[in-house]
């Protein structure tokens, strides 16, 4: 019995001890991000929420940065060089971390402009070729995989993220969203930025 | 348009139960079983193929190239650029190579409530005949490979299910009416290629998604026993094997 306990206990030491280190607060990384991306990660304009965004999504956007092929100008300024010396594991554990983290809902968008923006986002608008955004990114637009949580991200964030599509950059995302973006006119941006602010 | 329709559907009980309406029992021998599904299978496809083919033959107003290219491209925002698929939040189905017959038979079951989905319902709405019958042939002439991403472990038993069906518990092949290639024929969809998960969705939920419009009775009332008949793990191993097809 004791034997086994004992057995039992290196076991778990040296299972504990070859375990990555997980991302926490304390951690230097986390500590760099938190700088522009808020205290718990909630987003600090221009720089977006990170709480709760899908981890795979997360992963990825570092990769484009390492790779600088999202090249947007405040991600050439700022996620160029944070994420120059990023190994993939430590990227992989920094998506973990912020992924896990509880999202709380920007609501900073225009209210009267939201009904407008829930029906782009829900039912698309098939006669002018904009299609549902609900398909992909979720009935509560909480993302999956790949595609990335949009709801209670700030509205200055997701109308420059909109409006970037059609100006040439992230090409390396490849399709569909720079098309479905040239469809929508400016209004239709403000309105879908404006609803997804207010999605918890 | 009702009555070759009831005895479609009177077939196929025979089919499932090996009875026929008045009860008498057929009992062909057991090699004879897949000759038999098989070949009452092709008399219920070809019954179907007859009563809502006819009549289909659209006229209209040619839509302009123009507006087709932008309504392909709508089309592609969601079912991917060569209308291969996409993994969404939901799994968009591949349109790529699928049966114009099909493809135009599904819209209109999305506007008549035959078959549920607001999206879909939506994009039916907007789509004039003459475009449908150009989107159709569009999606008809592509062939890009499969997306791919299901379990291979699961392929041989999908291969085995899908080929020669389980005639022991009433599963007729996929095959007798998909084709043994999966490329479907008229009404019948193809299958080759097609999204793993989409497939398990949709053999998953097919009384509640597919036949819903009890005064439109349609060609979906064929798959309704087949897919309520197959348990979880066939459902997986067919959809993985259709979705390795070329």
């Amino acid at each position: 019995m004791k034997d086994n306990g004992l057995k039992l206990a290196v076991v778990a030491i040296f299972w504990w001890a070859f375990l990555p280190p997980v991302a926490h607060a304390d951690n230097l990384a986390v500590r760099n991000c938190n700088w522009c991306h808020g205290g718990s990660a909630e987003g600090y304009t221009p720089a977006p929420r990170l709480a709760g965004q899908r981890p795979q999504y997360l992963e990825q956007q570092l990769a484009y940065f390492h790779a600088r092929t999202r090249d947007n100008p405040f991600s050439r300024q700022y996620m160029w060089g944070a994420a120059a010396s990023l190994t993939p594991q430590s990227a992989r554990q920094l998506a973990l971390y912020y992924s896990s983290l509880q999202p709380k809902a920007a609501n900073d968008g225009v209210p009267d402009l939201a009904p407008l923006g829930e029906r782009i986002y829900q039912e698309g608008m098939p006669d002018a070729n904009i299609v549902a955004c609900v398909v992909c990114h979720g009935p509560n637009a909480e993302g999956v995989g790949q595609i990335p949580r949009l709801g209670g991200l700030a509205s200055s964030y997701l109308k420059r993220r909109l409006e970037q599509w059609t100006e040439g950059y992230h090409a390396a995302a490849g399709p569909p969203m720079p098309d479905i973006a040239s469809k929508l006119s400016p209004d239709q941006i403000e309105a879908l930025a404006s609803y997804l602010s207010f999605v918890k | 348009m009702l009555a070759p329709w009831s005895k479609a559907v009177r077939s196929l009980q025979t089919f499932r139960t090996g009875k026929t309406m008045m009860g008498r029992r057929l009992a062909p021998p057991k090699h004879q079983a897949i000759k038999t599904i098989r070949r009452r299978l092709t008399l219920i496809v070809a019954i179907l193929t007859i009563v809502f083919g006819a009549g289909r033959a659209q006229h209209g107003i040619a839509a302009s190239s123009q507006d087709v290219q932008a309504k392909l491209s709508y089309c592609k925002d969601c079912h991917g650029p060569s209308a291969q698929g996409y993994r969404g939040y939901f799994p968009i189905p591949r349109l790529a190579g699928q049966q114009p017959s099909y493809l135009e038979n599904q819209l209109q079951a999305f506007i008549e409530h035959r078959r549920t989905n607001n999206v879909m319902f939506n994009v039916a709405h907007s789509l004039s005949p003459s475009m449908v019958a150009a989107l159709a042939a569009n999606f008809h002439s592509l062939n890009p490979p499969p997306i791919g991403g299901a379990p291979q472990r699961l392929v041989a038993t999908g291969r085995k299910i899908f080929q020669d069906g389980m005639p022991d518990v009433n599963i007729a092949a996929c095959a007798a009416c998909h084709g043994p290639d999966a490329t479907g024929s008229e009404q019948i969809p193809r299958l080759a290629g097609q999204l793993y998960p989409y497939v398990i969705k949709e053999l998953t939920n097919w009384g509640k998604e597919r036949g819903q419009n009890p005064a439109r009775p349609d060609i979906s009332a064929v798959m309704s026993p087949v897919a309520h008949s197959l348990n979880k793990e066939q459902i997986e191993a067919v959809a993985a094997y259709v979705s390795t097809l070329r």
